[in-house]
């Protein structure tokens, strides 16, 4: 009984457990750097690193599974701590800037969307234009200073804890948006459509799906994330630039992809996601910890993403392969391979 | 027929076409000869608007900045449209074009007397290697040109950071003799814009007059009618990934020869961005099969102007980067107007 | 007719067999094709045509068997292969490279050079290509882009390029599929032109009328296997379907016409510029009215704008009396009027989602509160429909591709079903589905429409169309060309009106 359990875990969440055994082998890495690793103090205050990157991945789940892609989050994201930032500068009360700021954040997700659906260009190509306009106009909106004398009470999140517990802010704001976006992916029509788009958005629009519109909203909300992310971040380091975040897309990109989600759209996870972020996290937590330089760090993560296709594809492949299994006659059977839709 | 179309991952997403009606193709032909007017004429316009604003604009040595720009723009785009016609892209090559600059220019202060042949042909070597890699990776590895060359963009540059330890490439390590390769020589023009020329020619004729060029244009247009034809999709896919690196390898000398410093962090960053420009704006789809070198020339010409013309009238160089990124983005919308198709898939008539 | 020893010249095969991963698709297949021969290979959906073509063409490779041409066995590793040994493949669709001229992809690959550089000559492949294509009598620019081109001057292009190739055996999977009865004249006229040159052709084709035409050998398959070769002199088209489908084709049953209501849809003075015109049709409730017509008449494209697809010009479409105009599929539904496409695979079924995702589809905003989707209601009314339908499915979580065509076309049916339509519109409802899901198929039809709805079928199948029909309105060339009542219907009629009294379909 328990290995009938044992095996159809195995088979439904596979993908899954093999990240756990990623992440347990990132934590052994690190732990085996520094012997101050596994205490429960520095295991919570590390994950405020890569909380920024958590909140854009769960959009960026969904974009990908649409079979979009965003290049642009890491540019919204400094454009949205640049705008800030200067708001700040002219006395605009933050109660009046942060929602102002998200809703810049969205807009510049919906103009991601809109190009794309308008025009029928590919979302990188899109994507790509975007990516270096946002943080243009960030450039040219703040030169290359930073913008700093934010209220106390704004900066540092990153210290603010749960009281009577280690638990930082970020990591409870990144929990609360992570439940969200599970429900929302795996619970409610548009997660549904999501999926059913992004494995035939053709059919969709024969049953009545208004495709565009999706896409435009899912561009939107990781635009939307993209700032949250801002704000984030420039808590964080209590300042921000034209350049923060830079290349912080390649990380998003990387923690999606890696989590299982197929880059050709129609599959993915956000529990994946979730554990993709904090086994790229904890790696580089280590790194930090040997004292690897951030650039270097990136030279690892590159070949992670290059990685992270191959492993997920080799074990849909492995997991696809020729069974005893009655096909009806027929033709060449379809390209795609099975997996769950969620 | 169905027509396919590229999903982010440059994948083929089948999308019926309709059969065009006579009238709609032939607007849009005329449309994209227009495009390639329209560049002379938009390029024209900014020189003139800016030479008549800003004097120095027009003048001797402004004039020749602006051909050493475009021609390490040319160098690249060059490769770059042979990739992206194949229905790739190939995002690493701002980061070769530092790690070849790095390389080269470290190595250059132990062999100060070497001949400029020589210099070139390593870092084309270097380059070589570098694409190779990216065409391992898109060809046979089936890893997304989007995914790879980002991946290969993040490491090559990381490698630019190891290899300089935090040092630059200073105008006392460069030899004389490579750059003198920058200065006009023979024919009043410098080396460096002689040698973008015949590259540019080159791949010209080779894209134009030759079995493996059209096959880069087939791979992009159909690639699974070019598997079917048995047109070796995969080794000119590679090819082409060997071209594109090897000129940023080359451009990479070429930079420390045109500036005489090479610095890890900004050398070549985000000239990939520029690169892609140059390449879409000249009329190169991005999603392959049409396009070629004449459009890139006069795209690299665009966008050179453009910088040049910013930068002269005093618009601060913080311009620069939206500037590209707004103009990726009206090639590509007037790209797909000319290319439009019926927006939603239709099937023959039944 | 006994095949005895081995064909000298020629192509042939031997227990060929081939599987993807399942039960064989093609089983021990021995086949001869002589040169000069027109050879059909005919057989239901599923058995085993195309794969076999693909097979001799290198697109496959054989689990099995050999194939052998003028007598000695060859490995047919890739297509590259096969041309080089003059076998030439030609698809249902084209494989062309839309941007490339015609020219160009004639010689892909192979493109004359001037010696002694390795340079394309092109104005030297222009005029070979003009030779090529004037000698098949196709009147096409070499240098026009492929993609300007019709689907049937596509496949010229084609043949012209298996020309080119000096193909010695030319395969044609189902060439006359998008043509109109002027094309596929032309296209036999060229057919007898290469076999009197030599070439040997292989033709798989479903309409036997066009089979008894041009063959000279007619080849059975069936589930995998060859039933057999017949000389076509010596065989009729009773017995050429008898033995494809293996048993008496009992009569279709003929539908008590129910009583017609009031006008369901009324379409009147429809127009797209260069797609259709002037079309008018009406549909009552209880009725079953086909649309019929040739491939290219326009039927799926009135459909298509019906259901708010696309965009028409003029005209004015009525719903129960009420003037309406589709901006989006989405709008059609709402308001009742159902179109299940013709492509079930990538029109109409999301095949890696499960059977139940697939048919609440259209109706998530129902099954939802505020967004939340009630899955067990989800379940519940895939599983209704599931039984209504009769599909034949373990469960619904199961994946739509894992079903048989027929119990998908069930599926979708069941999608729009769902959407409680009081209009549907099928195209094509039986394409590509084995007899006998195709009679369940049209049992549910009639029950449908005995039940009050209003059915507009398009259809290519004239059988089909006489067993349930109430009325035929035939469509020419993008315009109405006729309406024939029940006592008028009859193959003949249909096809006089769908290809012009005159024999000759409108340019």
């Amino acid at each position: 009984m328990l290995k009938e359990r044992l095996r159809e875990l195995v088979q439904h969440n596979g993908y899954e457990l093999l990240l756990v055994l990623l992440l347990a082998a990132s934590m052994a890495f690190s732990a085996s750097l520094s012997p101050y690793f596994l205490t429960v103090t520095t295991l919570f205050d590390m994950t405020s690193q890569f909380m920024e990157i958590g909140l854009m991945a769960l959009a960026m789940t969904l974009v990908i599974i649409l079979g979009q892609i965003d290049l642009s989050v890491a540019s919204i994201l400094a454009l949205v701590g640049v705008v800030f930032g200067l708001m700040n500068e002219r006395g605009i009360s933050l109660g009046v800037a942060i929602p102002a700021v998200l809703a810049l954040a969205t807009v510049l997700g919906l103009i991601n969307g809109w190009l794309a659906v308008l025009f029928r260009l590919p979302a990188l190509v899109v994507t790509l234009g975007t990516m270096a306009l946002y943080r243009g106009v960030g450039q040219i909106l703040l030169g290359d200073r930073s913008t700093y004398g934010f209220p106390a009470w704004f900066v540092s999140i990153d210290f603010r804890y749960i009281p009577g517990t280690p638990v930082p802010l970020p990591l409870v704001i990144f929990a609360a948006f992570a439940v969200v976006f599970y429900f929302l992916l795996h619970r409610t029509t548009l997660g549904r459509l999501v999926y059913a788009v992004g494995n035939n958005a053709e059919a969709c629009r024969f049953s009545g799906i208004a495709v565009d519109r999706l896409q435009v909203m899912v561009f939107g909300l990781s635009g939307l994330m993209a700032g949250t992310a801002g704000l984030m971040m420039t808590s964080r380091f209590a300042s921000a630039r034209w350049d923060m975040a830079n290349g912080l897309e390649l990380d998003v990109i990387t923690t999606v992809v890696l989590g299982g989600t197929s880059i050709f759209g129609g599959r993915g996870t956000i529990v994946g996601t979730v554990l993709a972020l904090f086994v790229i996290g904890t790696l580089r937590y280590g790194m930090g910890l040997a004292n690897v330089l951030p650039q270097n760090q990136s030279v690892v993560i590159g070949v992670l993403l290059i990685l992270a296709i191959f492993v997920p594809e080799a074990w849909r492949a492995w997991r696809a392969r020729p069974r005893r299994t009655a096909r009806r006659g027929g033709e060449a059977p379809a390209q795609v391979a099975g997996g769950k839709a969620g | 027929m169905r027509r396919q179309e590229a999903g982010t991952a440059g994948q083929a997403l089948d999308v019926a076409v309709p059969r065009p009606v006579e009238g709609v193709l032939a607007i849009n032909r005329g449309l994209a000869r227009f495009r390639d007017l329209g560049l002379v004429v938009a390029i024209a316009a900014v020189a003139a608007v800016t030479a008549v604003r800003s004097p120095q604009f027009a003048t001797a040595a402004n004039l020749q900045r602006i051909m050493l720009d475009i021609s390490l723009l040319l160098l690249v785009a060059t490769g770059q449209t042979m990739v992206v016609l194949t229905r790739n892209i190939d995002l690493s090559v701002g980061s070769v074009l530092g790690l070849s600059g790095i390389v080269i220019g470290f190595m250059l202060k132990d062999h100060p007397t070497m001949a400029v042949p020589f210099i070139l042909a390593l870092g084309a070597g270097l380059g070589l290697l570098l694409g190779a890699i990216n065409g391992a990776l898109v060809s046979w590895g089936r890893v997304p040109a989007v995914i790879a060359t980002l991946g290969t963009l993040t490491v090559y540059r990381g490698l630019v950071f190891i290899h300089s330890g935090g040092q630059q490439v200073n105008p006392q390590d460069v030899p004389r003799q490579l750059l003198q390769v920058a200065r006009p020589g023979g024919l009043g023009l410098p080396p460096m814009v002689l040698m973008a020329l015949i590259v540019a020619v080159a791949g010209w004729v080779v894209l134009r007059y030759t079995r493996t060029g059209r096959a880069m244009y087939a791979i992009g247009s159909n690639p699974d009618a070019a598997r079917m034809r048995g047109l070796q999709a995969g080794r000119i896919i590679f090819l082409t990934y060997l071209i594109s690196g090897a000129l940023a390898g080359v451009a990479g000398v070429l930079y420390a020869a045109r500036f005489a410093t090479v610095n890890p962090a900004s050398a070549g960053t985000g000239f990939e961005l520029q690169v892609i420009a140059a390449t879409v704006i000249g009329g190169t789809s991005i999603m392959g099969g049409r396009g070629g070198i004449p459009g890139t020339i006069l795209g690299a010409l665009l966008l050179g102007t453009i910088a040049n013309a910013l930068a002269v009238s005093g618009v601060s160089g913080f311009w620069q980067r939206a500037v590209e990124g707004a103009v990726i983005l009206a090639a590509v919308a007037v790209d797909a107007v000319i290319r439009r198709q019926a927006v939603r898939g239709v099937g023959r008539r039944a | 007719m006994a095949l005895g020893a081995r064909d000298a010249s020629g192509l042939s095969t031997r227990g060929l067999t081939k599987s993807f991963g399942g039960p064989p698709v093609v089983k021990d297949m021995e086949f001869d094709l002589r040169p000069g021969e027109v050879h059909a290979v005919v057989g239901e959906n599923g058995a085993g045509k195309s794969t076999f073509l693909k097979l001799i063409a290198g697109v496959h490779q054989p689990d099995a068997g050999q194939i052998a041409i003028d007598g000695m066995p060859v490995q047919i590793s890739n297509p590259t292969v096969a041309r080089s040994l003059g076998i030439s493949l030609i698809f249902q669709e084209p494989t062309l490279f839309p941007d490339l001229s015609v020219a160009e992809n004639i010689f892909m690959g192979n493109h004359p050079v001037r010696r002694p550089l390795p340079f394309i000559g092109w104005q030297r492949m222009r005029a070979q290509a003009a030779e090529l294509l004037q000698s098949i009598g196709a009147r096409i620019d070499p240098a026009q882009p492929v993609g300007d081109l019709s689907v049937a001057e596509q496949q010229l292009v084609e043949i012209a390029t298996a020309l080119s190739h000096r193909a010695r055996f030319v395969l044609m999977d189902e060439p006359t599929a998008s043509l109109t009865p002027r094309e596929v004249e032309r296209l036999f006229g060229i057919i007898r032109d290469l076999t009197a040159r030599g070439t040997a052709v292989v033709f798989v084709n479903h309409r036997l009328e066009e089979v008894f035409a041009i063959a000279d050998r007619i080849t059975i398959m069936r589930d995998g296997v060859k039933v057999g070769t017949w000389d076509a002199r010596e065989i009729s088209r009773d017995e050429v379907v008898r033995r494809m489908v293996g048993r008496e084709l009992a009569d279709a049953p003929v539908r008590t016409p129910a009583q017609p209501g009031e006008v369901a849809l009324e379409i009147e003075g429809l127009t797209s510029p260069g797609v259709f015109r002037d079309v008018s049709l009406s549909v009552h409730r209880g009725e079953i009215v086909a649309l019929a017509g040739l491939v290219g008449a326009g039927r799926t494209e009135v459909a298509r704008a019906v259901f708010g697809i696309d965009p028409f010009e003029r005209g004015t479409i009525r719903l129960f009396g009420r003037p309406v105009r589709f901006r989006s599929p989405r709008e059609a539904l709402r308001q009742g009027l159902a179109y299940l496409p013709e492509d079930r695979q990538h029109q109409g079924l999301i095949l890696p989602m499960p059977v139940a995702h697939n048919i609440s589809l259209t109706i998530l905003d129902q099954l939802s509160r505020a967004g939340w989707l009630d899955r067990r209601r989800e379940r519940e009314i895939a599983q209704e429909q599931v039984r209504r339908l009769r599909v034949k499915a373990n469960s619904v979580t199961q994946a739509a591709k894992s079903l048989s065509g027929g119990n998908q076309q069930k599926v979708l049916v069941g999608k729009f079903l769902v959407t409680r339509p009081q209009v549907l519109i099928l195209d094509e409802p039986t394409r590509g589905v084995d007899v006998g899901a195709k009679a369940e198929i049209h049992r549910l039809i009639g029950e449908l429409a005995a039940q009050g709805m209003a059915v507009l079928m398009i259809s290519s199948d004239l059988p089909e169309v006489l067993a349930l029909a109430d009325r035929v309105v035939v469509m020419r060339d993008g315009r109405v060309a006729g309406e024939l009542s029940r006592s008028e219907m009859s193959e003949e009629a249909i096809m006089r009106l769908a290809v012009g009294a005159d024999g000759r379909a409108a340019v």
